[in-house]
């Protein structure tokens, strides 16, 4: 796939340079430096490169329409946003019905718990991307926005 | 400011009316396992959860046009002649049909300087088969094969903006009559392989066309009513581009909307698709020019 864009191995030849430059901004995770992670069952005990979340940053990915978009999909106690999506399940009270683990990987790749779904996985391998838009095969979001979108879902919990 | 007033109007819902029959044999099979368990007659969100779950099937049993899903505001803009947009286009495409070619004819040397002589009942056939490629033969493809052979004009590139505009004129004389392509003879393989594109999924986003427009039809998906992706209405004034737009050129924007990369306009892959989801609409009035989001 990377062979269609002559402009990608200029980047790569950039190397380290590209790495350190990607490291510095926190910028988008292509497959050199994805963070592996292991499910048991359903769940993803230990959060992603043993990052901390940020619950108020998690809040603004999952408003961001670039980012987590989360409303595109889901009603979520966010009043502010007129707009809340009626496709997947409201998010109220999500953190009562499922746990830190659960939470992450219906994140990182929901179609581990349903192959049909039509959510994306946030932090999917690119290796998995069908056809990317050149300049999108990274995942979604990074590992560190995986963790603060967790830890603000982790929030939801009784009625808000 | 604009952009966001248009999502407000084209986001509204509206009440639908029944529509016809499409789509295959697999689908009715899954529809009748969903009516004996009762879940058609369950709520939407219940409806496409439980197919979600039990695979890629269609959630609809009849074709609507996109018209239904729009506000009452833009279903008269559509209705209304002389406020629908998308008649520019029309003016303009009997224009250029009445423009002589290389050779002195015209498009209306044979059928009429308003296309009184085109077969509305035709045009509502198209994909067509061509026998010589064994190969679909969409209207524009035929359109640019007119101009070739009768005006001995240089055939233009697919989606060019005349051909566009040729093919909205000739669509627009076909307002009415019912979409009727013939997907049970040598188009077939050509329609499972739409079919195949329509349900695999795609870019950075992992969708297939099919989970918005099968799996989640009437939900919001933030500010808009996902519709069936009925294309009865194309060539189409699309509220979001400010311009008319054919049906290739809306595949290509909700392929990168899915963040993946698009096919070239006329290439297999989008004659295809063109091909299913115009037969799946079969029996839908064609509409051109329809206003789209």
């Amino acid at each position: 796939m990377a062979r269609e864009y002559p402009w990608r191995n200029r980047v790569r030849c950039a190397g380290p340079a590209a790495l350190l430059l990607l490291l510095a901004t926190g910028g988008p995770v292509g497959a050199a430096d994805y963070v592996e992670w292991q499910a048991e069952g359903l769940a993803i005990p230990q959060p992603l490169g043993g990052l901390d979340g940020d619950p108020e940053r998690g809040r603004e990915l999952a408003i961001a329409r670039d980012k987590g978009n989360c409303l595109a999909c889901h009603q979520m106690p966010v009043p502010e946003q007129s707009d809340h999506g009626t496709i997947g399940p409201p998010l109220y009270g999500i953190a009562d019905r499922l746990n830190e683990g659960q939470l992450r990987l219906r994140v990182v790749d929901e179609k581990r718990v349903n192959p049909e779904t039509i959510m994306p996985g946030f932090y999917r391998h690119p290796r998995h991307f069908n056809r990317p838009l050149p300049g999108t095969d990274h995942t979604i979001l990074t590992a560190q926005e995986v963790e603060d979108v967790v830890a603000y879902l982790m929030t939801l919990k009784g009625a808000q | 400011m604009i952009r966001r007033r248009v999502a407000a109007l084209v986001g509204a819902r509206s009440p639908g009316r029944p529509g016809q029959k499409a789509e295959g044999r697999r689908v009715a099979v899954r529809r009748g396992v969903a009516q004996r368990t009762g879940l058609l007659r369950g709520g939407l969100p219940g409806l496409a959860l439980a197919l979600g779950l039990a695979g890629t099937a269609g959630a609809w049993e009849e074709p609507r046009s996109g018209y239904e899903f729009l506000p009452p505001e833009v279903q008269q803009m559509q209705d209304d002649e002389f406020a629908n947009p998308g008649m520019f286009a029309v003016e303009e495409g009997q224009a250029a049909f009445n423009e002589p070619g290389f050779n002195g004819k015209s498009c209306a040397s044979c059928h009429g300087a308003d296309g009184e002589k085109l077969d509305p009942q035709a045009i509502a056939r198209y994909p067509i088969y061509d026998a010589e490629k064994d190969a679909p033969r969409t209207l524009q493809q035929q359109v640019n094969r007119c101009r070739e052979y009768q005006l001995e004009e240089l055939p233009l590139p697919y989606d060019d903006r005349r051909l566009v505009l040729l093919e909205t004129f000739v669509r627009y004389k076909a307002r009415g009559a019912e979409v009727n392509v013939d997907i049970d003879g040598p188009l077939r393989p050509f329609y499972e392989a739409g079919r195949e594109l329509y349900r695999t999924r795609i870019g950075q986003l992992q969708m297939a066309c099919t989970h918005c427009h099968d799996q989640y039809t009437g939900a919001n998906l933030r500010d808009q009513v996902l519709n069936q992706g009925q294309v009865n209405g194309f060539p189409a004034y699309r509220l979001m581009a400010n311009r008319i737009s054919s049906v290739q050129r809306k595949f290509r924007d909700c392929f990168v909307t899915l963040r993946a990369r698009p096919y070239a306009p006329g290439s297999e892959a989008f004659i295809n698709l063109e091909l299913y989801t115009t037969a799946r609409g079969n029996g839908l009035p064609i509409e051109t020019p329809g206003i789209r989001r």
